[in-house]
């Protein structure tokens, strides 16, 4: 019975944990709001920084790109996904897991400099087209893995109840296997938003010298100095992802824990 | 039927497998082709063959590969990447543990909510996160300053956090913590709290409990969180680029550089090659440990 | 009306179904029992079109099923798991086939009404399944499987995830069913006692094969072979070998009891000196400290070894000469305490010629 709670020590051990993954996000937020240049030493409250970043053409002009590329990847890579899960559920192509998740499992520079490569000797032209290939290219995987998720949560004799009952493979899909995987196809699509709109990386590659997106303009800034500014922009972007959060937990909490 | 179904089954893999062999097989492919080849007179790869009197030759080379093993700086970057990455996951497994341990001994209805709680700073934007430490570990903040005050009273230099490999495994800490702390919690979670009790009633201490029963059975979540934490950790340019000045570098970086800066593709090819080998052997590895492991724990 | 022509099923090297034949009647309750992997399942999934046989026919009322798929056969399955639709209410679930079957509008309410009505739940309609109990979900499912009247009805161990008490309500009502719908009745269950209880037929299979096809009482006490025997109720089987037949009598000389008399199966044809098996019912011994043997039983003598009380009966395990053991079972049914017997008493058991029964 001892074990069913945590001990003192274990608790305060895991205190300092969270400690250490918020303070500094709370930093950021805090400077944000400072009425000084520096991010040192508090001195006074201010809005600025944020009357700032609405007048700033290139951040709001990288936003809205963003957002563009961020859709679009999100509904090619949740089509893909989606049947690419259904396939893998399947296990008819032994070697499709490989290729659907090999770029999860590879680091995002890889990914980067190869995709670089092919799109410059067969001469696409960088800009936003190539950074949503690229974005769908690594997003897939993270779909089918929800949808794949589901898929195993789901009890096989559902469909061939259907089918057993007088439903056609199409109608048994279309009547029971989607509406049941919905949550999952949701879900996936939120996480491929997601990771598309938060990309530095495999974006910093395939970016050409006209696109640029959200974490781009804030690597840019960030190279330059440290400004409060960008404490602005990182702060309303934890905001939009809070929101992104917490409707994703609505609609399915196990995919999170991917 | 069968056969219906079958055609089926392949017509609904056929438009991911096509768009992954495109945008991720053959880049793949290209790139090792790559690394056999000259660079460009002006970056990018020269071409591979040439027409010399009518007649076709082929233009490639081993020079990329004996370069990277000629110059002791880049067989030297990469041992310090591993080093990192490894310091890394090493200490995230310490950090990550007792907080895994502590939301699976909590009550059921608050896990769900601490989980959140880890998984919620991961999700904010990666430079972000990056940024955060810039602004703590910058030479006008407190923490600088404070430890500053400290090294002056023991009569010591200052020490400058910013541009250092302590800032760089720092954020690379910060940044995977949440790999390694889901994978541990969703082993532990599993484990069976009637062993502990039956440990303790055959006589086993706390530390015996833990030691004995307890960490066994988390080795396969640990292996998970291991392969999360080490892989990205190893590839990463961003956060020794933002954070580690000139001493701080990784592999990650030249490969950056190769790519961007002084444009020599071929040689950034070999440099990538290598470090997708790298990647592919862990992850058979960590495939590998992950059955046994399983077995083992019967988790 | 269904006939099953030498039937097999591999997966890999594991042979599932090995030359099966059966022939079912129309309106029989039919049950396929077996242990676990025996291949019942995997005969009902091909009756159902689930999976393909790999030789052999399916004939319903003569037409071959097997190049129909599962949505062309009038043959619905209620599944163990239940299956359910969950995002559908109880009415949208029983309803599914009847829309599959493009039935109207006016129809499809009027049908499930009446099925709900027959089992007894007509104010479920619009629940979701999640929303019912155990037995309300079986009831159901069955519903859902008889509302398109299909010409058989397959049910793949649908009690084992009842309790016992329930389990034994929702047999009757099984029963009464069947009876009242009229439909064929295909069951699967390794449970030995529901097997007894629901059906008119009972195939036992075992390791891909039928040992015995037989009405439940003919099964109990004539069993075919020594898995039947075995499988089937509690139990002695001794080894024996013929000593002499004739039509009606088998004399045989059994190790430690010497040669006594017992009944076959007129199909069966034993000659002298084949080994076999002598099968007797603990139920069907007499015992007692001392008994008086009549001209058609034979007795022995021994003490009592272990023994089991029950309660409603005591299973005593009696030491014959030789290390001989067998087991008998009293029922306790005097008023009050009832003397039992003790270990280490003396006893003496006999029983009738024509309870012992001979398996090859």
């Amino acid at each position: 019975m001892v074990h069913n709670r945590p001990s003192k020590t274990l608790v305060s051990a895991g205190v300092l944990v969270y400690l250490f993954l918020y303070i500094p996000l709370a930093v950021v937020v805090i400077f944000s709001f400072n009425d000084s240049k520096l991010n040192a030493e508090w001195v006074g409250f201010t809005w600025k920084w944020y009357e700032k970043l609405i007048h700033n053409e290139n951040i709001l002009r990288a936003a809205g790109n963003s957002l563009i590329i961020a859709i679009i990847s999100a509904a090619m890579a949740t089509v893909l996904g989606t049947l690419a899960g259904l396939a893998i559920h399947r296990g008819r192509q032994k070697w499709l897991p490989a290729l659907v998740l090999g770029p999860i499992a590879m680091p995002d520079i890889l990914i980067g400099v190869s995709l670089l490569l092919m799109f410059i000797l067969l001469n696409v032209s960088l800009g936003s087209v190539s950074i949503i290939l690229a974005h769908v290219s690594f997003c897939i995987g993270f779909v089918a893995l929800a949808v794949q998720s589901r898929l195993a949560g789901m009890d096989q004799s559902l469909i061939e109840a259907a089918r057993d009952l007088g439903a056609s493979p199409w109608q048994s899909f279309r009547l029971i296997s989607l509406p049941l995987l919905m949550p999952g196809i949701i879900a996936g699509a939120l996480m491929a938003f997601t990771l598309s709109i938060d990309d530095f990386v495999i974006t910093f590659f395939t970016a050409g010298v006209g696109s640029s997106t959200l974490p781009l303009e804030i690597y840019s800034m960030v190279k330059i100095a440290v400004t409060p500014e960008v404490n602005a922009v990182s702060t309303l972007l934890m905001l939009v992802t809070l929101t992104l959060i917490t409707v994703l937990s609505k609609i399915s909490p196990t995919v999170l824990r991917q | 039927m069968n056969r219906a179904e079958r055609l089926r089954n392949h017509l609904m893999a056929l438009p991911p497998a096509l768009y992954l062999l495109l945008f991720f097989a053959v880049p793949s492919v290209m790139m090792l082709f790559a690394s056999f080849r000259y660079p460009g007179e002006y970056g990018g790869l020269a071409p591979w063959y040439y027409i010399e009197d009518g007649q076709l030759s082929l233009d490639f080379t081993l020079e990329n590969w004996l370069r990277l093993f000629e110059s002791g700086i880049y067989l030297g970057l990469l041992f310090k990447s591993l080093g990192y990455a490894l310091l890394t996951t090493l200490i995230c497994t310490i950090m990550a543990y007792p907080l895994a341990l502590m939301i699976a001994r909590s009550q059921k209805r608050f896990r769900d909510l601490l989980l959140l709680l880890v998984i919620l700073p991961f999700w904010s934007n990666f430079l972000v996160r990056i940024y955060a430490w810039m602004i703590i570990f910058s030479p006008q903040g407190a923490l600088t300053i404070g430890l500053n005050h400290v090294t002056g009273a023991l009569g010591l230099e200052p020490i400058s956090l910013m541009f250092s490999s302590t800032a760089v495994i720092t954020c690379l800490v910060y940044v995977h913590l949440p790999f390694m702390i889901l994978p541990l919690y969703a082993n532990l979670e599993k484990h069976d709290n009637r062993l502990l009790d039956a440990a303790q009633d055959l006589g086993a201490n706390r530390f015996q409990c833990f030691w004995l029963i307890t960490w066994p059975q988390s080795l396969p979540g640990i292996y998970a969180g291991a392969i999360l934490v080490f892989i990205p950790s190893l590839g990463i340019f961003a956060i020794p680029d933002l954070l580690g000045g000139t001493n701080g570098i990784m592999i990650g970086n030249v490969i950056k550089q190769q790519f961007v800066e002084s444009r020599d593709w071929p040689f950034g090819s070999v440099l990538s090659l290598v470090l997708t080998g790298i990647t592919l052997l862990l992850v058979l590895l960590a495939a590998k440990l992950g059955k046994t492991g399983g077995a083992n724990s019967g988790t | 009306m269904l006939e099953i022509n030498a039937v097999s099923r591999s997966f890999g090297d594991f042979v599932a179904l090995d030359n099966v034949s059966l022939h079912i009647q129309a309106g029989e309750f039919f049950t396929l029992l077996g242990p676990s992997g025996c291949g019942k399942t995997t005969l009902l999934r091909l009756i159902a079109g689930f999976d393909q046989a790999d030789s052999g026919q399916i004939l319903l009322d003569g037409k071959s099923l097997c190049a129909l798929p599962p949505e062309l056969r009038p043959v619905h399955t209620v599944f163990q798991s239940y299956a359910l639709f969950p995002h559908m209410t109880v009415a949208e679930n029983i309803a599914f086939p009847l829309r599959m079957a493009k039935m109207s509008k006016s129809e499809i309410a009027h049908r499930v009404a009446e099925v709900l009505d027959d089992v007894r739940l007509p104010d479920k309609a619009n629940h979701c399944p999640d929303a019912l109990s155990g037995g309300q979900k079986q009831r159901i499912a069955i519903a859902r499987a008889l509302v398109n009247r299909p010409r058989l009805l397959l049910l793949d161990e649908p009690l084992s995830a009842l309790d016992a008490k329930l389990r034994e309500q929702m047999q009757i009502e099984l029963i009464n069913l069947q009876k009242e719908v009229g439909i064929t009745f295909v069951y699967v269950t390794h449970d030995q006692g529901e097997a007894l209880a629901l059906s008119h037929r009972i195939a036992v299979m075992n390791k891909g094969e039928i040992s015995q096809i037989d009405e439940p009482s003919v099964l109990y006490s004539y069993p075919d072979n020594r898995f039947v025997a075995d499988f089937i109720g509690q139990c002695n089987i001794l080894d024996a070998k013929v000593v002499s037949s004739d039509a009606q009598k088998v004399s045989i000389a059994v190790a430690g009891l010497g040669e006594l008399t017992a009944t076959a199966n007129p199909e069966i044809t034993f000659n002298s000196g084949d080994s076999c098996a002598l099968t007797l019912r603990p139920e069907k011994i007499r015992l007692a400290a001392t008994l008086e043997a009549g001209s058609d039983e034979v007795l022995f003598s021994g003490k009592v070894h272990d023994m089991l009380y029950l309660g409603d009966v005591t299973v005593y395990i009696i030491e014959l000469a030789n290390g001989v053991l067998i087991e008998a079972m009293l029922a306790n049914d005097a008023p009050g305490r009832t003397r039992l017997f003790d270990t280490g008493d003396a006893v003496q058991i006999a029983w009738r010629i024509d309870a012992g029964h001979l398996v090859p």
